[in-house]
This record gives structure tokens, sequence and C-alpha cells, in this order.
């Protein structure tokens, strides 16, 4: 059976269609999926193209940003007020990918790929999704925990997030081909200070399990805490808890333990690790 | 299977062809239009040498599908050359002997030419990270490197517009 190409205007029609077509899949930028096509994946059928212009667009209102699904990477390199995301952006693959590579897209990229979703999680992003049911907003943690067993028919419509106070968001991806390769690790964080101490603390981790996670316990045991040496020296333990890197042909799982706190100390501490 | 038809323009002229339903831009090229210049290597996004330009971005053909690019304007290095000149990007190829088997210059000078759409005076950081997409297994990447450097030098030196 050959392949073929729709596109919808509608994001309900869009839904519709692909409830009823089993080999039906939305394309974003094609990156993977594509790839997934020429690699012989014959489950893929048919590509649905979107054309809701609403999913390309970047807004921002009473302090809230809302990316499109269909935003591109270079796109967000492009926006003059998303700059302080550029280094979340920048490291998706090389330029060419970054053309297509989009912000829906990269939320379904397996391990280690989806460094991009990793920001947003560490941003405390909602995703906007149409399903069957109607629209329904997910905090990012639960449509990564449902990511594998997601309804027929589910299209990703747009993420939003507050901005976060200047200079709070800091980005880190360890890469062995530079400057662009896949992530040994990829960590995301927004940290607020209050009075000199850690107020509250989001950190994402990126290829340290199937999907971007949270580093929840490490988070818990910032909170009240200096950011010095010696308190990411107490809290070492904490750092590698509930991850479940891949081995693949980037690092063993082993590794990406080992290295995770490593890479979190210079990301959390620049003056005097980075 | 289904036939779908296409208008686009490439470089500079406009085509119309009928492509297979789903099928990639670089098949569209190389099937439908004779332009064999963008060259089909991984099929996985991860050489870069079937990189073109559409809408003036990089983008890899083996993975773009044709028809998201109805009505697009699409450069491959067929349109490099110009009046029977060569683009000071080949000229500089050939001095710095940035070609050795040939297989990645394409997408090199492709990947080069979008970089030099928006930044006419790259520095070397700026041309290592544009051509970061694009591999090559002979040259070292080195002689590529600075043929792009000298590229655009060249450029500068004789005004804008020259990309
Ligand atoms: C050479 C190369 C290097 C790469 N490097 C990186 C990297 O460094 N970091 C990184 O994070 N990724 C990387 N990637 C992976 C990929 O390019 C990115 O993750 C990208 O953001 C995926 O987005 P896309 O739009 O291309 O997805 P697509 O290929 O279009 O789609 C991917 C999957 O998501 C589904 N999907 C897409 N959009 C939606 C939507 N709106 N709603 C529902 N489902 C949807 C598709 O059906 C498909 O299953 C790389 C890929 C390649 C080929
Ligand atoms: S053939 Fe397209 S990237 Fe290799
Ligand atoms: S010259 Fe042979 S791959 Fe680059």
């Amino acid at each position: 059976m050959g392949l073929s190409y729709r596109r919808f205007e509608k994001v309900s029609a869009a839904t519709s269609f692909l409830t009823e077509e089993a080999g039906a899949c939305v394309v974003g930028g094609g990156t993977l999926l594509v790839r997934r096509v020429n690699e012989g994946d014959a489950a893929v059928t048919t590509y649905v193209r979107v054309c809701d212009p609403e999913m390309k667009r970047i807004d921002e209102a009473d302090g809230r940003i809302r990316l499109g699904a269909l935003v591109t990477m270079a796109q967000l390199l492009g926006h003059p007020g998303l700059q302080w995301l550029a280094p979340a952006a920048r490291i998706v693959g090389g330029p060419a990918i970054r053309s297509a590579a989009t912000v829906g897209g990269n939320l379904f990229a397996a391990s280690p790929y989806g460094d991009f979703g990793v920001a947003l999680l560490a941003l405390g992003a909602v995703v906007t999704v149409h399903g069957a049911v109607g629209v329904e907003e997910w905090p990012l943690a639960e449509f990564f925990a449902r990511r594998d067993s997601l309804p027929a028919g589910l299209i990703v419509t747009s993420v939003a997030f507050t901005r976060p106070e200047a200079g709070t968001f800091r980005f880190v991806k360890a890469s062995r081909v530079k400057p662009k390769g896949a992530a040994i690790v990829s960590i995301a964080a927004v940290i607020a200070r209050d009075a000199g101490r850690v107020g509250a603390a989001r950190i994402a981790f990126g290829a340290m399990a199937g999907t971007p996670i949270r580093a929840s316990s490490f988070e818990r045991a910032l909170i009240g805490e200096q950011l010095i040496t010696a308190t990411l020296d107490r809290l070492e333990p904490h750092v590698t808890e509930g991850t479940t890197p891949p081995s693949d042909a980037i690092a063993s799982a082993w590794y990406r333990q080992a290295v995770l706190p490593v890479h979190l100390r210079r990301l959390l501490l620049p003056e005097i690790d980075g | 299977m289904a036939k779908i038809p296409l208008h686009f323009i490439l470089n500079g002229e406009e085509r119309a062809e009928f492509v297979d339903s789903g099928a990639t831009l670089l098949r569209l090229l190389r099937d439908k239009t004779g332009d064999l210049t963008a060259k089909s290597g991984c099929l996985q996004g991860t050489c870069g040498t079937c990189t073109v330009l559409v809408d003036g971005a990089p983008r890899l053909s083996c993975i773009t599908l044709a028809e998201d690019c109805d009505g697009a304007d699409v450069e491959t290095v067929a349109g490099l050359a110009a009046h029977g000149q060569l683009h000071p990007l080949q000229h500089a190829v050939m001095e710095h002997f940035a070609a050795q088997c040939g297989f990645c210059t394409p997408g090199m000078l492709m990947a080069a030419k979008a970089l030099f759409l928006t930044n006419p005076r790259p520095s070397r950081e700026d041309v290592v990270e544009a051509l970061s997409g694009n591999i090559c297994r002979c040259t070292g990447y080195e002689p590529i490197i600075q043929a792009v450097l000298s590229a655009a030098q060249v450029m500068s030196a004789s005004g804008p517009g020259a990309a």
C-alpha cells in the first residue's frame, strides 16, 4: 500500500480523520516521521498536514507565552522576545533540522532527543491537546507520562507557560559531537531565589528516562537551601533518584548517571564550575 | 497511487510536476525535474548532502515532503552559477581543495549559502555551526570551512546582494 498526504484546514477534521485511519500520522517538520518512513516503517500510510495558522503562531499576553505546535526551532531563534529560550532551541540538530523541527514534534521525540521538551518541562508548560473528546489542557509531565498510550487522533495544538523572571532559566546539553550531537544528558532549570536561598525550583532532565522527567526529589531537597557547592555535595544522592536512562550509541545508562551531577553542578553554579 | 500536481519555483524558473502523494522533495527533484545536484545519502536527515533552500531556509530534502513545497521557492546547487560564472562559493571550493569525492559538496554549498543569507560576514564559529548538519568523510572539514570563509570575504568585498 502506498503513502499519501492529506491536508486539513481544521484541527477537528484532522482529528476525525486520524481516528478513522489507523496508519495516519500528524506531520510537523517530519524530521522524525519522514525519516521513519524512509527507514521502511510501513505502518505509516498517510501524512496528515494541519494548516491551522494558529499552530504556527507565537503569542504572549499577560506574561503567558503560547507556542503553536507547528512553531519551528528556527522560528523561536528568530523571535526577539524569546532569546532567553535560544539555548534550548539552538541545540536541536543542525540548521536544516531546526528550520523544520517543530515544538509539537519535539514532545514526541524518543530519548536521547526531545531537548526542547526538557526546557518546556522546567518552565512548567501546559499542553493543549485536541482529541475525539474535545480540547483539553494537560500539564506537560502528565502528557509525557501518557505519551506511550495516547488515544488515537490526538493532536497537540500548542504549549503555554508563564514567562520566567529574567535570568532564572538555565539550560545545558552535554553531547559528544559539537556543535551538533544527540544528548548524553540535557538539563533545564528555573530557580527562583528568596533572600539568598532557593525559593522555588523546577529542574528537568532529558535522556535520563524514556521521556523528559522532573528531578522531583532533588527539587524538594533544594528548597530553602543556599545555592553553594556544599549544598550540592550534600544533595548529590537525590540527583539521580528516579532516573532510568537509556544505554545507546551515545552513552551507557551508567555513564549518564555518573555525569549527570557534574553537568547539573556546572549549570547551577556556573561561576564556580562552569 | 495518486499523482499530485505541484507548482513551485526551482532556481528561479517556474515548474509544474506531478508527484506521488507522500513523496519527498528529494524524489521530486531527482526523479521529476532532472536536477540531480541534491544527493541521496542517508535519507535520515543525518548527512546533509540533500540540503537545498526552501523559501531561503536550509532544508533536508530527503525528509521534506514535496507537497509541503507547493508554491515554494526551491534552490539547489544547480542554480548557484549565474550567467556562465561560478558562484564565489564554487570558486572557493576549487581554490581551497574543499571537495575530494564531492558527495557532500552540494549540501555544504547550500548550507553555506543559507548562512550567507542571514549572516554575510560569518566568523569561523558561525561557519562551523552552519555546516554542523553536513557530514564530510574526505576533507576533514578544514578546507571547507576555509573555502566558506574566503567566499564570504570575496562576496562582502563585491557588495551586498552578491549572495
Ligand atoms: C539529524 C537529526 C538530529 C536531531 N537532533 C536533535 C536534537 O539535537 N535534539 C532533539 O531534541 N531532537 C533532535 N532530532 C529529532 C527531531 O528533529 C526533533 O525532536 C524535532 O523537534 C521533532 O519535530 P518534528 O516536527 O520534525 O516531528 P515530526 O517528525 O513531524 O513528528 C514526530 C512525531 O510526533 C508526531 N507529531 C508531530 N507533531 C504533532 C502534533 N502537533 N500533534 C500530535 N502528534 C504530533 C508525529 O506524528 C510523529 O509521530 C534530530 C533529528 C535528526 C534527523
Ligand atoms: S540524504 Fe538527506 S540528510 Fe542524508
Ligand atoms: S568530499 Fe567526500 S564526503 Fe566530502
